[in-house]
C-alpha cells in the first residue's frame, strides 16, 4: 500500500513538474533527465538484471540516432521511422556481438562492448554517407507535427515521459515473467542455474537484445530533440559511461534505480556546465569518476539499495527467523 | 621485400616491444588476482605527462623522466591497491568494473582539467637524431624505447620464475590460504604486484612520450591495445604479452601503412573482437 501511495506521489509530480517550473531551462532540464533515465533504465536491463556490464552501450544509442536523422537526412522521412529502424539495426546488432561474447567471464564481455563501440566510431567518423565527423542533421524547419521538431522542450518532456513509463513497465513485466526468474538465478550463479536447466546464454542474450532495443529509443528521442547528430554525441563512449554510472548511483537491478541516478547526475552536470562553462566539461567528468568509485567502494548496489537493504533487515527480524 | 617495407616492420617491433611492457602489468594483475584494470592505459597517460612535466620544468630528458615516472607511478600502483583495489577484489563483478572504470574517468579528466585537450610532444630531438644503418632510418627515441621495454619486459619475466618473490606471488595468486600458511603475506604480495604492473606502465609512458603524442585521452586507445595484447598473449603470461605486444606492433604499423593510418586502429579493435570470439584463451594461454 505504501509503495503505491509513493508510486502516485512521483507520477503527480512528474506530470506537473514542466507546469510548476516553466522556465526553459528547467524544463529542457526535466526533459533531459527523463531521456538519460530512459537509456539508464534500458542499460539496467543487462546490466542490472543479467549482471552483464556493458561499456560500449552507446553504440545502440547511436543505432537510434543515426536511424533517425538518417531518416530525414537520407530518404526525407520523418525522424520517427528512426525508431523502428533503430530497434531493427540495434538488435541485429546485440545477437551479432552477444551470442559469441555472452559465453564469456563477464570481464572479457565489458572488454568486448568497449571495442565494438569504439570500431563503430571510427568507422562511422570515416564513412562519407553518415556524414563522417560531422555527422547528420535533423529538420531545421519542421514540415508537419511528425517531424518532430518544436521550440519548446515541453512535447519532448512529455513525450519522454511516455517512453520511460513504456520502458519501466517492459522492465517490470520482464522482472516477473519467467525470463526475471531465469535472470535473478543466472545473476547469484550460473553455473548452478544451468545445472537447474534455466537456459543461461539465451536468457543473457535476449536481455542484451530487449536493452539494445530500448537504448536505441532513447538514441532516436535524443537525435529529435537535439537535431543532429555527430560521431561524438552519438557514438563517444562516455554516454555510455553516463548511462552506466547514472544506473549504478541510483542502483543496478532496482526498478527505480536509474531514474533516482538520472535525477542526480544530470541536474548537477546541467549546473556545473552552466556555472563553469567549457572548463567544466572536464571537471564533470573528474566529478563522474569519483562518485563510482565511490559507490564502488562502498556501496556497490546503488542509493536506493540502502533503503531496500533497512526494509529486508526489518522484516528478516519481524519475521523472527534466524538466518 | 621493399625497404620501406622492413622500415615499417622495425618500426612496428619497437613499438611493439613498449605495448608489452605496459601489457605485461596488465597481465600481471589479472593472472594474480583476477581483476581488470580498466585505468591500466589511464596509467601509461601518467607516465607520459610525469616525462612531460619533468621535461618542461627541470629540462631533464628521459634519464631523469623514466626513472622518476617509474617511481610515481609505483606509487600510485600502492595507493591504489590499498585504497581501492582490496576492497572491490571481494565485491560484485560490477564493483570491480565499476571501481577501475571511474578510476580512468578520475585520471584522465583531472589531467584533462589541469593541462586541457591540446595536444602536447617533446622536441624530437630530445633523446638524439635518427640513425642510419644498411639503409633504415631509425629514429634514437624509438630504438631507446624498444630496447629498454624489451629488456625490462624480460627482466620482469625473470623476476617473476627465477626470484623468491616471483615464486611467493606465484603462491599468493595460486592459493591465498596456503600461502599465508608459509608465512608469505598476502596482502603485500598484491601490492607489490600493483607496483611493479603501475611502475610498468610508468616507463613505457615516458619511454614512448619522447615521440608519441600527449593527450589526455591517449589511455583510452592505449587501454585497448593492452586489452588486445592480454588477451592475445593469454591472461597472466608475460612471455605471451611479449610475443603479442611484438606482433600488435606490427599488424598496426603495417596496417597503418598499407591501408591507411586511420584504419589501424580499427584494425587492432576487430582483431581483439575475433579473438575474444574464436580463441579466448589467446595465443599460448590454456583455460
Amino acid at each position: 500500500m505504501r509503495r503505491w501511495i509513493w508510486l502516485s506521489v512521483v507520477a503527480a509530480f512528474a506530470i506537473a513538474y514542466p507546469l510548476l517550473l516553466s522556465s526553459p531551462f528547467q524544463q529542457r532540464l526535466g526533459a533531459l533527465v527523463l531521456l538519460y533515465a530512459i537509456a539508464a533504465s534500458a542499460w539496467n536491463i543487462v546490466g542490472g538484471y543479467a549482471g552483464q556490464v556493458s561499456v560500449g552501450h552507446v553504440v545502440f544509442f547511436g543505432c537510434g540516432a543515426y536511424a533517425a536523422m538518417g531518416s530525414y537526412a537520407k530518404f526525407g522521412l520523418s525522424p520517427l521511422f528512426g525508431i523502428p529502424s533503430g530497434i531493427v539495426i540495434a538488435v541485429g546488432l546485440a545477437a551479432i556481438v552477444g551470442v559469441p561474447t555472452l559465453r564469456l567471464s563477464g570481464h572479457y564481455f565489458s572488454m568486448a562492448t568497449i571495442a565494438v563501440a569504439e570500431t563503430m566510431r571510427l568507422i562511422v567518423t570515416n564513412t562519407d554517407w553518415l556524414g563522417a565527423a560531422v555527422g547528420l542533421s535533423g529538420p531545421t524547419v519542421p514540415r508537419n507535427i511528425f517531424d518532430l521538431s518544436f521550440l519548446s522542450s515541453l512535447p519532448y518532456y512529455y513525450l519522454f515521459l511516455l517512453v520511460l513509463v513504456i520502458t519501466l513497465f517492459i522492465t517490470w513485466w520482464m522482472t516477473n515473467s519467467r525470463m526475471g526468474f531465469y535472470l535473478r538465478a543466472i545473476k547469484d550463479s550460473e553455473r548452478a542455474a544451468r545445472s537447474l536447466g534455466a537456459p543461461a546464454s539465451r536468457t543473457k542474450l535476449y536481455a542484451y537484445m530487449l536493452s539494445a532495443a530500448l537504448t536505441s529509443v532513447s538514441g532516436a528521442l535524443y537525435a529529435m530533440m537535439f537535431g543532429f547528430v555527430d560521431p561524438e554525441s552519438g557514438l563517444g563512449i562516455l554516454i555510455s559511461v553516463k548511462i552506466l554510472i547514472m544506473a549504478a548511483l541510483g542502483g543496478a537491478g532496482l526498478l527505480f534505480g536509474p531514474l533516482v541516478g538520472a535525477a542526480i547526475l544530470v541536474p548537477l552536470e546541467e549546473i556545473s556546465n552552466s556555472w563553469l562553462g567549457g572548463k567544466g566539461a572536464g571537471l564533470t567528468f573528474v566529478v563522474y569518476g569519483a562518485i563510482i568509485v565511490l559507490i564502488a567502494r562502498f556501496q556497490p548496489g546503488g542509493l536506493l539499495s540502502l533503503f531496500t537493504q533497512r526494509r529486508k533487515s526489518k522484516s528478516d527480524t519481524g519475521a523472527g527467523h534466524a538466518p | 621485400m621493399s625497404f620501406v617495407l622492413v622500415q615499417v616492420i622495425v618500426g612496428g617491433l619497437l613499438l611493439g616491444a613498449v605495448y608489452a611492457l605496459f601489457s605485461s602489468g596488465l597481465t600481471l594483475v589479472w593472472g594474480m588476482m583476477n581483476i581488470v584494470n580498466f585505468a591500466h592505459g589511464d596509467f601509461v597517460m601518467l607516465g607520459m605527462y610525469v616525462a612531460y612535466v619533468v621535461y618542461t620544468l627541470m629540462g631533464g630528458g628521459p634519464l631523469l623522466g623514466a626513472p622518476l615516472a617509474t617511481l610515481v607511478l609505483a606509487t600510485v600502483g600502492v595507493v591504489v591497491y590499498f585504497a581501492l583495489i582490496r576492497d572491490i577484489m571481494k565485491g560484485p563483478m560490477l564493483a570491480q568494473i565499476l571501481g577501475t572504470f571511474g578510476l580512468a574517468l578520475l585520471l584522465r579528466y583531472s589531467v584533462f582539467w589541469w593541462f586541457g585537450a591540446n595536444f602536447l610532444s617533446m622536441p624530437p630531438d630530445i633523446v638524439g637524431g635518427t640513425y642510419a644503418f644498411a639503409g633504415l632510418r631509425i629514429e634514437a627515441s624509438r630504438l631507446l624505447a624498444g630496447v629498454v621495454a624489451l629488456l625490462v619486459t624480460l627482466g620482469l619475466h625473470l623476476l617473476l620464475t627465477r626470484t623468491s618473490l616471483g615464486s611467493k606471488m606465484l603462491a599468493v595468486a595460486e592459493d591465498q590460504t596456503a600461502a599465508q600458511l608459509m608465512g608469505i603475506r598476502p596482502d603485500t604480495m598484491q601490492a607489490i604486484a600493483w607496483a611493479i604492473a603501475a611502475g610498468a606502465t610508468g616507463l613505457a609512458g615516458a619511454l614512448i612520450a619522447n615521440f608519441f603524442y600527449i593527450v589526455p585521452t591517449v589511455g583510452e586507445t592505449l587501454g585497448i591495445v593492452a586489452f588486445v595484447t592480454v588477451s592475445l598473449g593469454g591472461f597472466g603470461s608475460v612471455p605471451g604479452a611479449l610475443v603479442a605486444g611484438l606482433l600488435i606492433g606490427v599488424i598496426e604499423s603495417l596496417s597503418g601503412y598499407l591501408i591507411g593510418a586511420i584504419y589501424k586502429d580499427i584494425v587492432v579493435y576487430v582483431l581483439f573482437l575475433l579473438f575474444l570470439w574464436f580463441r579466448p584463451q589467446g595465443l599460448m594461454g590454456k583455460i
